[in-house]
Parts: structure tokens; C-alpha cells; sequence
């Protein structure tokens, strides 16, 4: 295709802005140069933004942009290729967003032979876009306006062609809950960050996709051979070839319990005595109806799950929600954890903040700062199942109660002066991985760009996985260094539009590889990570212009001074302090967390 | 003395979740992977009392062991 004049591999080399309150759709080529310098994805939504975005934008008024990005490799026949990206400054942390969904949609879009959108100021009233191949449309949604994920989706296909995806906020974005997700064909989120309180401030209620076009390959033989050697890696990994499509990402619940860093109650405990009863074993016995993939994808983490006394089959939830609804509120009835899940689907909320602002929001209780008048009949101790649901189901509605843990945890405990009871990093919720036994992932949450955050430098693969290697979890030799290795290396995986779990089974060499067919780049594992750092930089940059600095880089009081009380990580705390130096220093960083003019530089920035 | 195994994933297939034996001092891991029919190879994570295991360490009384095989991320 064609960016500027310029043959593009892997790009379609289409940009498409939309003004909505204009109501204007202009088409403009991506900038080749830009594109393989930030690769696509993460990095280039990132630096489009920056470069368009006040990094004091308030993340809910008009000025603020939406990027949907797709990657290089998004809707090219590679293994994984279909994710895309949600690029924006977040109304939960105030920090970048970047927030990453998997499903059909990505590749989708990528058909219609553009790769990026930019969705700019906010529409008068209600309206949804469609977009058929080179056929764009800003459409009345005001029909639309209320209605749950389910019913939107099926209202705007029937109206589609064939085969259309559809992406769309719920009622929790349009109502602007800093926990809204931009929701996927059904039951795939762009989850965290509070994305969908964007769109929903901007009146936008949908996104509807259909293309007929495939992106060019560089070397289409090149990247047969470089695919086998992709799905053959995959098939024979344990974790990508036999652990996750057996079991989904819920086999974790076992392996993090038994280790004693599954946090429990609001992370008042790190070992779930219950923890089988919602683990991947006993939803595969118990509930699985079938496996859910996304696009092109060989290893099939996805589940579908039945609630039968509903008497329906939908989307399952993964490791992170089983804890956020189950262990952390103190819940141990998978079928209602599968009904919370639902309620987040269709209502358009991310399932790791509903779930830990519900706990921190049981710890209010207990520790006597909620009142029992202030709970309308609903029950919020920990262990209550029909209080879990209740609490889920008025965050989604943003009504009574609901509409102030609708904000997320941090501004919900600070109301009631306990701040220090929001288990958050950044004011984003820490998922289902207590720090205080795994230094590695601590110092990872507390340097994410986007807070309290797993994927953004997943250090429970050396650490708890042992991939590709095992590590100390206990030690802190070493950690920074591969901290900052997993988070560049993930800028790049999430840049070139490819599913994070790849990297269980292949390394940098290999991206460059399957890269390099595709566009026609020259890259090596080397470039592969400089890449990576290059993106983690511009985010850092663009937080330090919004005011997020080195303060920020931190963890919940709790778990530096707390010592976990039970399990085979008692007694442990997390030791940031020791590990924030030689992290900085390991990014080029000066003491007080800002690059340096020299590693700016090298990067070319 | 008395040692409990738990078992997870597909090393549940065909075997009790958890099993409690009855050893002779100076027993190892790799003698109660030997009673179980698992081979060391196909033990991805192996914890003694949630930690990290040696599977050639002497176990003692009241020990838990925990065997996943390879298995998997969120």
C-alpha cells in the first residue's frame, strides 16, 4: 500500500481523522519513517499523541484524542496477529493509556485498508462509525444510548455487512466510570485504564468494522517459512502448546495460591484457602463450554463458560478476574465470579478495578469507614456473593454507592480519608500478584507507565514460571535488569500487534524475524529491544509532562511496610527502595527517574 | 513420616488432587515423584512448602509438595 508515495509492507499507510464535532473525515498517510521507528501499536499511537495532545489535557474534555492503533503485523497471516490498540490519556491514572484487546475486531479494521484512527473532540449528540472498506460514516447512536454491549452489538450488525465487528462502550462509559472498557465483538476488552469513559465523553458509542483488503508482505516466502517455525515453537511449548489452551490463563489461581502470593481480601492475606474451587482445573470440569480464539490464533486461551441458571453461554473470565470478584473479595463460587464477569461485559468495565475497588471497598466496611446506612440493603463484607454481584451491577449503573467506587479504588478510598487502603499504583488497580513475594513484578507495577499493572513487564514468567529461566523471587539480584528487558521487550510485542503469550515460547530474534518478512525491515533482537525502550521512553516522557514524576513510582503503603502474614511468603515485604536505583540507572535515568539528554540520544528522541 | 502431595492441572488426570503418604526418614521429592508415576521432566513448577523445591533434598515431617507441569501466564 501506499503512505506518501512510498510502498508500505505490513501498513496500510492510511491515517483516518475524524473531528466529531465537525462531523469530518479526512484521510492522511502515515509517515513511514515514524511508523518504523515506533513500529505501530502502542508506540506509534503514543507518539502520535504526544505530538498532537497537551500532556495536561483533561482526560475527559474535547481536547483529549482517542487513537485506535493497529500494528504492522495486526491482520497479516502470522500467529496472534489481530490485536490492536486504544491509545489516550487516561481518566483513572491521568498517566498515557495504552490498553490492548485481543478478538476479531483489530484485524477487522485492518481490512478496510486504513491502520490508525484519530477520534477528535466530542460529538453534539450520541453517534457510532462505520467503516466498510473505504466507506466511512458517522451514524445517530442516540437509539443506541443506553443499551448494554449485547444489544448494541447485535443492533449495529444486523444493520452491517456480513461478518461486520463491532466495538462499542456500555452504559458504565457512557456514564464516564473511570473502570470503562472499550468492548469487542461481545466479550474482548481494551480494559484498563478507563478508555471507555473517553469514548463516552466524546458521545461516541460504537465502532463498527468490515474490509475486504489485506495488507501487502515484503516476502511472502520468507514469512511461510518464519510462521512454521512460529507455530511450530508454539505448539510444542507446555505453556502456549499445552497449559493454556487446556486451561486458560485461570490455571494461574493454583500456581500464584500455592505460592503464597495470591492476594486475598484486599490483600490483607497472600493464600486463599479456597483457591481451587475458582481455579482453571475446576472451570475447565466444571464450566467450560468451549474455547473462545481471537484471530489467527493457535494457542486459544479464551473461554466460553455457562451460566446455567440463566441459561446462557458466555465470554469466561481470565486469571486476573477469577481473583478480582473471587480471592480478593473473598469469594470462592466461580458461578457468580462468571456472572460478574458477564455484568462487566455488558456493561462495558474492566474486570481487574470493578473487582479490587469491591474489595478495598469490603476493607472500608470492616475497618468501619462505610456505613451501614450508606449501603441500601446491600451486603459488603467480604465472602458475601450476592453483595459482590449487587456492587458489580450498581458500578455499572454509576448509581448510589456505585457511582463513587465508579471512579476506581484510589478516589473511592480517599473519600473516606484511606487512601492507604486502595491496593493501586498510579490510581490503577494492582492485579491478582502480590509484590511482596515476587521483587521483580513489585518494581514492575511500580515503574509501569500505566500503573498497577501485569502486562506491561510480566516478571512472573522468570519468577514464578520459571521462563525462560527461573529466577529468585525472594532475591533482588538481577531484577532490575530483566525488568526492564520484559518491559521493553512487551513495548515492542504490543507495538507490532502481536499477543503478549507469543513470548513464552519465542524471543526477540524471533519477532525480528517474523517483523522483518512482513515489512521488509531489517531488524535484529537487538533493534527489537531498542525499539521497546525507545516507547517506554516516550510514555515516561509524556507522564513527566503530565506531572506523574518519580513520587509516583511507587507501591501501597501496605506492601512496603505489611509483612504478609500467612503462607510461604510470610514475612515478606516488598523492597522497592533497594531496587528504584539500579532500575533508573539501568534506563540511563538520572536519580529522580528522568532520562538523560545522552539515553534520549541514543534513542534518537 | 507424613508428607502431602498436591497435584494440579493435567497431573490431576487419573490421580487423586492430594495425597498424603506415609514415608521413612530420609525420603526425597524424587521418591514420591517415583511412587506417583511423574516423570521429573514433565514437572514444570515444583514447590516444597511453597517455595522453590530440590528434588534431591530429604524431605521431613508435615512437608507440602505442590507439581504443575508446564503451564501458564495471564
Amino acid at each position: 500500500m501506499y503512505g506518501g508515495g512510498v510502498i508500505m509492507y505490513g501498513y496500510n499507510g492510511k491515517i483516518l481523522r475524524i473531528n466529531l464535532k465537525e462531523k469530518t473525515i479526512k484521510v492522511e498517510a502515515l509517515d513511514l519513517e515514524l511508523a518504523k521507528k515506533f513500529i505501530g501499536g502502542r508506540g506509534l499511537g503514543t507518539k502520535i499523541f504526544m505530538d498532537e495532545v497537551d500532556p495536561m489535557v483533561d482526560p475527559l474534555s474535547p481536547e483529549n484524542k482517542l487513537i485506535i492503533v493497529t500494528g504492522p503485523l495486526t491482520g497479516t497471516p502470522v500467529p496472534t496477529g489481530g490485536r490492536y490498540m486504544v491509545v489516550t490519556k487516561s481518566p483513572l491514572s491521568n498517566t498515557i493509556a495504552c490498553s490492548n484487546s485481543g478478538g476479531h475486531w483489530g484485524a477487522e479494521f485492518k481490512a478496510t485498508g486504513y491502520d490508525i484512527i484519530i477520534l477528535e473532540g466530542k460529538a453534539d449528540s450520541p453517534v457510532y462509525l462505520t467503516i466498510i472498506d473505504d466507506k466511512v460514516e458517522i451514524k445517530d447512536a442516540s437509539s443506541l444510548w443506553g443499551k448494554l454491549v449485547t444489544e448494541t452489538t447485535d443492533i449495529i450488525k444486523s444493520e452491517m455487512p456480513d461478518k461486520a465487528k463491532v466495538m462499542t462502550i456500555g452504559p458504565a462509559g457512557e456514564r464516564l466510570s473511570k473502570m470503562a472498557s472499550i468492548m469487542n465483538e461481545y466479550d474482548r476488552a481494551a480494559g484498563r485504564s478507563g478508555v471507555g469513559a473517553v469514548m463516552g465523553s466524546k458521545n461516541l458509542k460504537a465502532i463498527a468494522v468490515k474490509g475486504s483488503s489485506k495488507p501487502q508482505i515484503a516476502d511472502p516466502e520468507k514469512l511461510k517459512e518464519v510462521s512454521s517455525v512460529w507455530m511450530k515453537a508454539i505448539k510444542e511449548n507446555g505453556v502456549t502448546g499445552a497449559g493454556l489452551p487446556t486451561y486458560g490463563t485461570a490455571v494461574l489461581v493454583n500456581i500464584l495460591n500455592e505460592s503464597g502470593v495470591h492476594p486475598t481480601n484486599n490483600f490483607q492475606k497472600s493464600y486463599f484457602e479456597n483457591a481451587d474451587d475458582i481455579s482453571g482445573e475446576t472451570m475447565t470440569k466444571d464450566y467450560l463450554v468451549r474455547k473462545n480464539p481471537c484471530f489467527r490464533c493457535p494457542i486459544a486461551c479464551g473461554r466460553y463458560v455457562k451460566i446455567e441458571e440463566m441459561g446462557i453461554e458466555v465470554g469466561g473470565p481470565e486469571y486476573e478476574t477469577l481473583w478480582s470478584f473471587g480471592s480478593d473479595c473473598g469469594i470462592a463460587d466461580m458461578n457468580a465470579i462468571n456472572k460478574a464477569n458477564y455484568l462487566c461485559n455488558e456493561y462495558g468495565m474492566d474486570t481487574i478495578s470493578v473487582g479490587a475497588t469491591i474489595a478495598a471497598g469490603m476493607e472500608l466496611y470492616q475497618k468501619g469507614y462505610i456505613k451501614e446506612e450508606e449501603l441500601e440493603g446491600s451486603p459488603l463484607e467480604f465472602g458475601n456473593v450476592q453483595g459482590m454481584l449487587d456492587w458489580t451491577l450498581k458500578i455499572g449503573k454509576v448509581e448510589g454507592l456505585g457511582a463513587k467506587m465508579a471512579e476506581g479504588s484510589y478516589r473511592f478510598c480517599d473519600s473516606y480519608g484511606a487512601a492507604h487502603l486502595s491496593m493501586t499504583v498510579k490510581k490503577l488497580e494492582i492485579p491478582a500478584y502480590d509484590p511482596r513475594g515476587i521483587m521483580g513484578q513489585g518494581l514492575s507495577y511500580a515503574t509501569s507507565n500505566r500503573g498497577g499493572c501485569h502486562v506491561r513487564g510480566y516478571m512472573i514468567s522468570p519468577e514464578i514460571l520459571g521462563l525462560p529461566q527461573k529466577l529468585d523471587r525472594f532475591s533482588l539480584e538481577g531484577k532490575a535488569t530483566w525488568t526492564k528487558i520484559f518491559q521493553d521487550f512487551t513495548a515492542t510485542i504490543d507495538s507490532l500487534g502481536l499477543c503478549l503469550f507469543t513470548s513464552f515460547a519465542m524471543g526477540a530474534s524471533d519477532y525480528a524475524d517474523l517483523c522483518n518478512a512482513v515489512c521488509g525491515t531489517e531488524h535484529t533482537a537487538e533493534s527489537i529491544l531498542e525499539a521497546g525502550d525507545r516507547i517506554y521512553n516516550i510514555e515516561r516522557q509524556f507522564n513527566l509532562q503530565a506531572g506523574i514524576d518519580q513520587s509516583q513510582d511507587t507501591l501501597p503503603k501496605r506492601l512496603l511496610e505489611e509483612p504478609i502474614t500467612e503462607g510461604p511468603s510470610k514475612g515478606n515485604v516488598h523492597r522497592l527502595s533497594e531496587l528504584l536505583p539500579d532500575y533508573y540507572k539501568e534506563r540511563g535515568w538520572d536519580e529522580n527517574g528522568n532520562p538523560t539528554q545522552e539515553k534520549l540520544k541514543a534513542l534518537g528522541l | 513420616m507424613k508428607i502431602t502431595v498436591k497435584l494440579f492441572a493435567t497431573f490431576r488426570d487419573g490421580r487423586e488432587k492430594i495425597r498424603i503418604f506415609e514415608l521413612e526418614q530420609g525420603k526425597t521429592p524424587e521418591d514420591v515423584i517415583a511412587i506417583l508415576g511423574i516423570e521429573k521432566s514433565e514437572i514444570a513448577i515444583f514447590l516444597v512448602n511453597g517455595r522453590d523445591g530440590q528434588f534431591d533434598k530429604p524431605l521431613i515431617e508435615g512437608d507440602l509438595i505442590a507439581l504443575f507441569p508446564p503451564v501458564g501466564g495471564g
